[in-house]
């Protein structure tokens, strides 16, 4: 099966994890901007970062054969720094459009200040000026407030709930998400999030539709094979094969397909190849490269 | 230095769109009409940026096709240009970047430095080949030089490969680090625009070192350096042992660099080899047939 992990912070994660990841058969990553775990300084750190997402990140990620999206936007922490948020918000026009960049995200509230407010409404508009897709992040205290509170902005500021993907959300959420017609994303993360025996009871409860699995591993003690064992996990415990297809692939296929700078043709027709070189790095550390004709060995069925 | 800063942009983008109308859909070229128009009109800083950013999504990224009129007008507006390898969405990029206004040099440099510093590779690749384009040209020097320092080959090409600009804007230092760096990283030196006009001694002595670092390495060197060299007697050393080596694409780039040489102990030098001579002499031999036959120039 393959599978897609539409959250994961790659940019705190190995290059072994990108080798285990497609071993276990995922075949395409997004990452969204987020924050590093300490706050930034300057403007300049943010757009270090948003480089890296669009450059180093995806051709390190493509040397393992794994296709490497983003989505670009100002986190909800950071939001609280207004005069760093200003100049971030300078930068995102700089990135937004840029090949591979999937959504505006994740964007939201933490502590639903007003600073939080104002810049996650900017981004909004944004969003809507450049027809993106919009990925958002729920807040871990206060989670069903924020929620309803980031949907009531995203149709405030015109944009179609199919449009919006709603993440980590829970047993409390999942139901208002999904009545009001927004994408639902679960991250399974060791104990601040959903689990992978509790994903299971919501497929088995809400069926599939619209409903997206995802890892959100970052720098933190999490799983970036949280998708694949999430997938077997319902496969062992009696969900239909089709359900779990749509849950850990063709859902964040669906969902971000229509910002057109994601298809399924991207991973079934890339190759690797280990000999190519990004601003003169390479991956490797005194490996022989792996070039690759095809890409038939990834497929686990 | 042959400095050109009297080209007609309106003509260049005029052809750029007369181009594009034949490859793209309508509705895309609807899109970029759209916005160049409102860039040129002194739309958002913002508009500019997502514009330059979004081309792939409405142009696509097919190879352009020009024809030998094309090819000739573009030489015609812009002496040096040849965009004949470019790409829809690189034309695309282009064309937005020509419509930027530019009466204020300081808010338009800004801009585009907006634009290079966090470009990705595409997008720099379509903004060091527009630059023998861009108004205000002296003022790109410093860019373009940073281009030339690029670890990219890509980006590396877009300025040094059939590019007009460091032929009429570097300074002999920045020229030959340019030369060297393309030997070094193995870019075709025939796709260097002018570079035969812009040989000099200094550039002469650093290929010969070159060459000899990698030959007492046993390595051997690409034969079209010797395009630049045969300035000096240390050269004409350099070049007599080539000339006796038993590689015929070797003899030959080294009697042209014989042929080309200033010193007449060149020609002394190149008279002991009467086929190369003549060839040579009867214009069978040229750095374009070199090119063409030896290196598979598509000229
Ligand atoms: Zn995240």
């Amino acid at each position: 099966m393959m599978f897609i992990d539409p959250h994961i912070h790659m940019v705190s994660r190995t290059t072994y994890d990108y080798m285990v990841m497609r071993e276990y058969g995922v075949v395409a990553v997004i990452e969204p901007s987020f924050w590093l775990g300490q706050p930034r300084t300057s403007s300049g750190s943010f757009k270090d970062y948003f480089s890296s997402l669009i450059g180093w990140e995806r051709f390190r990620a493509s040397q393992f054969g794994i296709q490497h999206y983003c989505t670009i936007g100002l986190n909800p922490k950071e939001a609280n720094n207004e005069a760093l948020a200003a100049a971030v918000m300078e930068l995102l026009p700089l990135y937004a459009c840029k090949e591979g960049v999937v959504a505006i995200g994740e964007i939201g509230y933490d502590d639903m200040t007003p600073a939080e407010d104002k810049y996650f409404c900017q981004q909004l508009e944004l969003a809507q000026e450049l027809d993106m897709l919009v990925l958002i992040h729920t807040p871990h205290r206060n989670k069903k407030a924020g929620a309803s509170q980031s949907m009531d902005r995203c149709i405030e500021y015109g944009l179609a709930p199919s449009r919006v993907i709603i993440d980590h959300n829970n047993e409390e959420t999942v139901e208002e998400v999904l009545a009001r017609g927004f994408w639902a994303a679960f991250t399974i993360y060791p104990h601040t999030k959903m689990g992978n025996a509790r994903m299971v009871e919501i497929v088995r409860q809400y069926g599939c539709d619209r409903i997206i699995v995802d890892s959100s591993a970052d720098w933190g003690v999490s799983d970036p094979l949280a998708v694949p064992k999430t997938a077997q996990l319902m496969l062992e415990r009696g969900i239909p094969e089709a359900h779990v297809k749509a849950v850990c692939y063709e859902n964040a296929l669906a969902a971000y397909s229509q910002s057109h700078q994601f298809s399924e043709s991207d991973w079934l027709t890339s190759t690797i190849d280990q000999r190519e070189l990004y601003y003169g790095n390479s991956v490797l550390r005194g490996q022989t490269p792996v070039v690759e004709a095809s890409r038939d060995q990834i497929l686990i069925e | 230095m042959n400095l050109r800063t009297d080209y007609d942009v309106t003509q260049a983008i005029e052809l750029l769109h007369n181009c594009l109308s034949r490859q793209i859909s309508h509705e895309a070229l609807i899109w970029l009409e759209e916005k160049t128009n409102q860039i040129s009109q002194g739309a958002m800083q913002r508009l500019f940026y997502t514009a330059f950013s979004a081309v792939p999504r409405y142009l696509g990224k097919q190879q352009l096709t020009l024809s030998t009129q094309d090819l000739r007008a573009a030489a015609a507006i812009r002496p040096g240009w040849n965009p004949q390898h470019w790409s829809v969405d690189q034309v695309g990029r282009t064309w937005i970047v020509l419509s930027l206004p530019h009466a204020d040099i300081e808010k338009y440099l800004w801009t585009l430095e907006q634009v290079f510093t966090t470009a990705d590779v595409r997008e720099l690749i379509a903004l060091y080949q527009s630059l023998p384009l861009m108004p205000h040209p002296e003022k790109h020097y410093a860019r373009a030089a940073e281009g030339v320092r690029s670890n990219m080959t890509s980006v590396f090409n877009a300025v040094a490969l059939r590019n007009p600009y460091p032929a009429e804007y570097f300074d002999d230092l920045a020229w030959n680090q340019m030369i060297l760096k393309a030997v070094f990283v193995g870019s075709p030196l025939y796709l260097i625009h002018n570079s035969d006009r812009r040989a000099n001694p200094e550039l002469g002595k650093m290929l010969v070192d070159y060459a000899r670092e990698r030959w007492a390495a046993k390595r051997s060197v690409t034969p079209e350096l010797w395009r630049f060299v045969g300035y000096t007697d240390t050269e004409l050393q350099a070049l007599a042992k080539v000339l006796q080596v038993d590689d015929i694409v070797q003899q030959e780039a080294a009697a042209l660099a014989c042929a080309h040489s200033p010193l007449p102990q060149a020609k002394e030098l190149l008279a002991r080899y009467p086929h190369l001579q003549a060839a040579i002499l009867q214009g069978d031999l040229t750095w374009s047939s070199f090119s063409r036959d030896r290196l598979g120039a598509d000229t």
